[in-house]
């Protein structure tokens, strides 16, 4: 057991034991509220620049498994963990929590007050953070925002890698760090999937011939990927899309609309989101810091599908005329409810009702 | 949106008298569901008949009925009402089926009363297993391969295609009464009978055993535009096969992967929608240890015992919800009230881990079979909250106060290893005694995971506790350092424990703790783990990290000790006078910090206190607070014995214990000071004396002359008290109880038996004056626990002398003591003498009877003199001129092996009284009538034959006797049939024209005795008992009125008629 330290760019520090990999990250400090799911968050690709705090004070109890997976390797930074559990059981299970942080190359501290940080951060907004074995006088910090397109760069798939068993409609998955659980889900609904980096143009995409565009979650302020968006928008002009979380934000930045960083975001899985036309409010599973402006989507052409009950906030926009949609939470779970993974199921359906056709007609 | 023109009325039901399976959940249920609808202008209307309830007071609902939970006297209510509503789905399985029984007999069709929130046809498909079972194979979700039979062929006709081991699920019972595993097939024809007469329907469900699996649980809500959300999700650490009643709960779930907590989050909410429930539901799973394969085991369309402990682990209030729900909300549109500015409709986030641990009153019967299973057998519960299982686990077991302080305790030492693997392979109260000396004794975790079916991890858990404490076995307290015993601390380990491991009393271990400045840090119950701003004072104490809870140095505050889990002897009672405390400290201007360990109550409600701390009550844990809250005093006298037990511990650590001095309480309830009190005071007593060996036992009980009432010293409820008629009875007596005690059972008292009159009193002093509301007088002579004689207020047989003789005593023995507070005070009467038989230095069972029926509110009156107020009125009140009847409820169904016949021991759960302008009439409404001419089945001993015969034999029709009983009867020109066997008096029973037994046992609790078989007969059939002849006397003498007679009275009402 070796002690180790959590130093904020607000002056705290925090002392516990070094888990996982001897390396010391930093990033931005985010907390997840959701009670299970622990690998699942780990692997997710938005968290890429991040430090992932647990709220939940007893990580590993049922260690880690070779299922549960959203990407190849954890994207976290490092993990705060009030308990690590040493001795986990599941029928599952491969190992121990931090067993897989060493094999994977992440850094840990356990022992730590996670609900103490979770004030902070909630009072502080946004703080960067390091992992450390020894403090030292002072900790520079590195400013957020500079290094972020390379966020999105790093977790994207390099080539196209196509997917094309089975009969059904042919989405187009553009990677900015898409959760495995995506092209799963859309698997499942019986499409075939090509997933592309992240800069692909109409072009490449326009001899791809999908029926149907995915726009994924990923790390980050989606303003740094500011130059992609005119390429963006000329896609949706051509194809029935759907957005997910980072992908969201970005459909919406293209059609004019703006967003901006929230307080603290929503980590989590059970965050309400209400249907503003059925009034029916669903449990969502979310990871994101930013979020559109709803004002400025007034002239965009959209219009707002989904709102959180709580703090009134985008969940989700739909388009007036043209087939696309998009939604801030994420429909394939993984971890956290799966009560909107209909949105993968309407959209595929629609790809098959001639939604392309649609747009063209459109847009013209 | 809610429907606020159609409903301006509703009727609440409440679930009436606590028996085992339904307890005070209820009460805390209906509380808050008819605040919910009084807010939304809602007039209420409740009915109820258990006294000792909060939400039978005025302020809660608009009218409130104590009467007769039947369809009888509620048509009566709702004629006289006329409400436009009614919920029954939050008064338990009661208010379930009376809901189906108003609907099914077109009561409520007639009146015109709605059934809010979840439909009859739900709820009929939610309770009717068939039903059940095809609409789960509709939506396709798993169910374990079962079969409804109504009879014994039946039955065996699927374990042949199934195999066995089978369980067995009566329909409609309460805590699963009558249910059971069968693993051969005699035992399926034996459980399988009793099943089927367990069910008022007859029927059972038979199904594959999938004993050993995870057992999971989902608390869902819905409201009537479909959304649906998950409050809370448990995971039993017994596997299934232990009534989640008894099983040890954690929240949320510690093993399922998050696949498999959405899998059944998901199913849960098919299952819910299907169903079409609006409001809250409950839903049982159990899921496969070794591979991803789940089933549904039951559902509960309603709020239930999980709903309230998932309300109290989670913060959010599924009753109060699911009652705007009813009236038609949407969730979106309910405001979380923890936060204050987040909606109803979200899923909590836990940020700590709760641990329930079962109570079980085997410390009272312990002749009882302490074997777990289908059948629920605790009568209460604790709930404890830490960052960690294991710290919430220590904190567990010390809220249970059964004098343990740790997973290892000194009566396992002694058990074999043979006997160790037998408390583990068989679920028993014990069995988390049996892990921790097994795991101390190195058995390896497979192995105990084959004997106990428990998931490794909980194993390993407790494995951690036990390591930890071993690692400082042997060291000397001064050597620990701080960090080694901020690690014990961080486990929550307690300071009893450190104490006894390092061979210290507690107060050293206390001393180097304040010495090293260690002290636990309080953290907020929130519902989102810190997302947002809580507004609630809702608390748990961890050594885990900072201490976020802020108080601020100008406000005055008191601590008031709660009653922690239910048992017999301490019930619901408690928690009534509890909050009633909390209330007076506040409208007297301070503020009320509240410690309490029980899920199930109003006390434990966040919006009662100011501040409340969930939290175990032992010394250690209630000094924390009290420092932490820096509170100028703690009342003590509302917490039942618990918290009075406190008092001597507290006040020696420098707290200032308001009330009756701490050593004043000892000169009341050491029974030497005591009588030397009454003997200054020239107060009659019972001449007793103690023994410290069964030689000195026996020459006491001989000079005092037999009978003898014998008992340990300092006994809550009666705890192994007897009455022994003669040598060998008293013999007998000393060599069961040493054995069970170790020979720990002396010094035992023998106090001189007077088969007097009893009546009991509950007494406001200030020191000076007393005040006292009522008196209430006892059907059964003095032998009879005053907890299950039946008692009637005002007193019927009292002279004016007599009376005034009581209020005299009572203001002798307040002045010179001094209490201050109040206290209850029980005297026999005897040949024209009163004698005091004991003083209690606390709030009682009676307290909010009293309160009730008089309006006078006793507590805040206590709590008024406590803080040095004089009292305003003294003396006794005018007798108000209408009669209360109280009787007591057995759970005789639930407890196998117990003996319910009437003694000096209390057996009881609950109560119910009955209000109506005449004896007669009040006592019909909670006591049996009979025919005019009763056919009676009788049992007594030799010497109670004539005093039988004298209350019998001129009422009775036909009488079927034992041998002895007969002969006697025979001989004196009543005819009585003498009956051999106990097969034949089944017969009889079975046939359904006996209309009460009477059978007065010699001393009962010999579960070989015909008498005891034949107790336990009548209560599987459903036929009055009786086992005191006052009792019996009672019944023969009793003129019923008939129902239609029989007004339906509204409490205030009432009061104001006789005004």
């Amino acid at each position: 057991m070796t002690a180790g330290y959590l130093v904020l760019d607000t002056g705290h520090v925090f002392e516990g034991i070094r888990i996982g990999a001897d390396k010391e990250p930093e990033g931005e400090l985010v907390f997840n509220t959701a009670m299970t799911g622990y690998q699942e968050m780990m692997t997710d690709p938005s968290y890429k620049g991040q430090i992932l705090t647990f709220t939940y004070p007893m990580i590993g109890n049922y260690g880690w498994n070779n299922i549960d997976d959203e990407s190849e390797r954890p994207a976290a930074e490092g993990v705060i963990i009030n308990d690590d559990c040493h001795e986990p059981n599941h029928h599952e299970s491969a190992g121990t929590i931090h067993d897989y942080l060493v094999s994977h190359g992440v850094a840990g501290l356990a022992g730590v007050d996670t609900r103490a940080l979770v004030k902070i951060i909630r009072k502080s907004e946004t703080v960067r953070a390091r992992i450390v074995s020894t403090l030292s006088e002072a900790e520079e910090f590195r400013s957020g925002a500079s290094s972020e397109i390379q966020l999105v760069a790093e977790v994207s798939i390099k080539e196209v890698k196509h997917y094309s068993e089975g009969e059904g409609a042919h989405v187009v998955l553009f990677d900015y760090g898409s959760k495995a659980s995506i092209p799963q889900a859309l698997k499942k609904a019986g499409c075939r999937v090509s997933i592309v980096p992240f800069d692909t143009t109409l072009e490449t995409v326009k001899q791809l011939n999908p029926d149907g565009i995915l726009f994924s979650n990923g790390p980050g302020d989606p303003q740094a990927l500011r130059e992609y968006l005119p390429e963006i928008y000329n896609i949706t002009m051509e194809f029935p899309c759907l957005g997910v979380c980072l992908g969201h934000q970005l459909m919406a930045l293209a059609h004019g609309a703006e967003t901006e960083k929230m307080p603290f975001g929503h980590r989590g899985s059970n965050h309400p989101v209400k249907h503003l036309s059925t009034g029916k409010v669903s449990m969502t599973s979310q990871n994101h810091g930013f979020v559109i402006r709803e004002k400025t989507l007034g002239d965009t052409g959209f219009e707002p599908l989904f709102v959180n009950v709580n703090d009134k906030t985008v969940e989700g926009i739909q388009h007036k005329f043209l087939p696309l949609q998009s939604v801030q939470f994420h429909p394939e779970a993984h971890p956290g409810p799966s009560d909107t993974a209909y949105i993968f199921d309407e959209f595929v359906k629609s790809l098959a009702t001639g939604g392309k056709k649609l747009c063209r007609t459109v847009s013209v | 949106m809610q429907n606020s023109q159609r409903i301006n009325k509703v009727l609440v039901i409440g679930s009436g008298p606590i028996v085992i399976g339904q307890a005070a959940e209820f009460d805390y249920a209906g509380t808050q569901a008819c605040l919910a609808l009084k807010e939304e202008n809602i007039e209420v209307v409740l009915v109820n008949n258990n006294p000792a309830t909060i939400m039978t007071d005025e302020q809660i609902a608009d009218r409130v009925y104590m009467e007769p939970l039947d369809t009888v006297s509620l048509e009566k209510i709702i004629a006289a009402e006329k409400p436009d509503g009614l919920i029954g789905s939050l008064g338990g399985q009661t208010g379930l089926n009376l809901t189906m029984e108003l609907s099914e007999k077109g009561i409520l069709e007639k009146y015109n009363v709605e059934i809010l929130g979840t439909s009859p046809s739900s709820i009929k498909q939610g309770e009717d297993r068939e039903l059940f079972r095809t609409l789960m194979q509709q939506i396709n979700e798993p169910v374990p391969p079962s079969e409804i039979v109504s009879s014994i062929k039946e039955g065996e006709n699927f374990a042949a295609e199934t195999g066995l081991p089978v369980i067995l699920r009566p329909a409609y019972t309460l805590g699963g009464a009558g249910g059971g595993f069968a693993y051969s097939e005699e035992e399926l024809q034996e459980r399988l009978r009793q099943a089927l007469k367990a069910s008022p329907i007859s029927q059972v469900l038979v199904e594959k055993s999938i004993k050993g699996w995870k057992e999971v649980e989902y608390e869902v809500m819905r409201d009537k535009n479909d959304t649906c959300i998950i409050v809370c999700n448990m995971e039993n650490m017994d596997a299934v096969g232990v009534h989640t009643g008894d099983s040890i709960v954690t929240a949320p779930s510690q093993t399922l992967t998050d696949r498999q907590y959405q899998q059944l989050r998901s199913s849960s909410l098919k299952v819910i929608r299907a169903l079409g429930v609006v409001g809250g539901c409950n839903i049982q799973f159990a899921v496969h240890p070794y591979k991803n394969e789940y089933a549904i085991i039951e559902v509960n369309p309603r709020v239930s015992r999980s709903s309230a402990l998932a309300s109290k682990a989670t913060g959010y209030p599924i009753a109060r919800i699911a009652a705007k729900c009813a009236v038609g909300y949407h969730l979106d549109e309910i405001i979380n009230p923890i936060t204050g500015n987040t909606y109803a409709s979200f899923e909590p986030a836990l940020d700590y881990t709760v641990v329930k641990l079962p109570r079980f009153p085997f410390d009272k019967f312990s002749e009882a079979d302490r074997t777990l299973g289908t059948q629920m057998k605790a009568t209460g519960e604790v709930m404890a909250i830490d960052r960690t299982f294991e710290a919430a686990l220590n904190k567990a077991v010390r809220s249970l106060e059964m004098n343990v302080f740790s997973l290892t305790t000194k009566n396992m030492k002694s058990k074999s290893t043979e006997e160790l693997k037998h408390l583990l392979t068989t679920a028993n109260d014990l069995r988390l005694f049996a892990l921790g000396e097994a795991v101390e004794r190195g058995i390896e975790i497979t192995q105990l995971h084959e004997w106990t079916d428990i998931d490794p991890w909980y194993l390993h858990k407790v494995k951690r506790i036990v390591d930890t404490e071993q690692s400082i076995k042997g060291r000397k307290l001064n050597d620990l350092s701080k960090k080694e015993i901020l690690t014990l601390k961080k486990m929550n380990i307690s300071t009893r424990r450190i104490a006894e491991l390092t061979h210290v009393k507690e107060e050293d271990v206390r001393l180097k703790m304040n010495e090293l400045n260690l002290k636990p840090s309080y953290k907020l119950v929130d519902t989102c783990a810190g997302e947002f701003e809580a507004v609630t004072p809702y608390y748990y104490s961890t050594w885990q990290g900072m201490d976020e809870v802020e108080t601020d140095s100008d406000t005055r505050r008191l601590l008031i000790v709660g009653s922690g889990p239910i048992r017999i002897g301490q019930g619901v009672e408690f928690d009534y006078c509890s909050v009633h405390a909390a209330e007076a400290v506040k409208a007297l201007g301070w503020e009320a910090v509240v410690i309490n360990n029980n899920p199930e109550t109003v006390s434990t409600d966040y919006s009662v206190a100011d501040r409340l701390y969930f939290e175990p009550i032992t010394a250690e844990d209630v000094l924390h607070v009290a420092s932490k809250e820096n509170v100028e005093g703690v009342l003590l006298q509302f917490g039942g014995q618990t918290a009075v037990n406190l008092a001597d511990e507290l006040k020696a650590a420098g707290i200032n214990v308001l009330g009756t001095k701490p050593e004043d309480i000892q000169l009341l309830e050491d029974r030497d000071k005591f009588y030397r009190l009454l003997n200054k005071l020239d107060i009659p007593h019972i001449e007793g004396s103690l023994a410290y060996s069964e030689k000195e036992l026996l020459e006491t009980a001989a000079s005092l002359s037999y009978p003898v009432l014998v008992r340990p010293s300092y006994v809550i409820g009666g705890q192994s008290m007897y009455i022994c008629y003669c040598e060998t009875e008293l013999q007998n007596y000393v060599s069961r109880l040493s054995s069970t005690t170790n020979d720990k059972c002396w010094p035992l008292l023998a106090d001189a038996f007077l088969p007097g009159k009893e009546c009991e009193a509950d007494v406001i002093s200030d020191g000076e004056n007393v005040f006292i509301p009522g008196i209430f007088e006892h059907i059964e002579k003095a032998g009879v626990h005053s907890g299950d004689s039946i008692t009637v207020f005002p007193p019927q047989t009292l002279s004016e002398n007599e009376i005034s003789s009581i209020v005299e005593i009572s203001r002798k023995i307040a002045s010179s003591t001094p209490v201050i507070g109040i206290m209850n005070i029980q005297f026999v009467i005897h040949n024209g003498v009163i004698y005091v038989i004991e003083v209690n230095p606390r709030a009682s069972r009676t307290v909010p009877i009293i309160s009730k029926v008089t309006g006078s509110p006793m507590i805040k009156e206590a709590v008024k003199v406590q803080l040095g107020y004089s009292l305003t009125s003294t003396g006794l009140m005018p007798p108000p001129e209408y009669i209360t009847v109280k009787a007591p409820v057995f759970s005789d169904k639930k407890l196998k092996g117990v003996d319910h016949s009437l003694s000096p021991e209390m057996k009881s759960t609950g109560e119910k009284i009955g209000i109506a302008d005449s004896f007669a009439k009040a006592l019909t409404k909670v006591f049996p009538s009979p025919e005019k001419n009763p056919s009676v089945v009788l049992s007594a001993s030799s010497r109670d034959y004539a005093a039988l015969f004298e209350a019998v034999s001129q009422k009775i029709n036909t009488a079927y006797a034992t041998p002895g009983t007969a002969r006697y009867f025979t001989e004196r020109g009543t005819a009585a049939e003498a009956v051999q066997s106990l097969d034949e008096f089944e017969t009889l029973l079975k046939k359904d024209e006996i209309d009460c037994v009477i059978n007065i046992p010699t001393q009962g609790r010999n579960p070989e005795s015909l008498g005891f078989k034949l107790r336990e007969l009548a209560a599987s059939y459903d036929v009055p008992c009786f086992t005191h002849i006052d009792t019996a006397s009672l019944y023969m003498n009793h003129i019923s009125e008939d129902d239609d007679a029989q007004a339906v009275q509204d409490l205030k009402m009432v009061k104001e008629e006789i005004k």
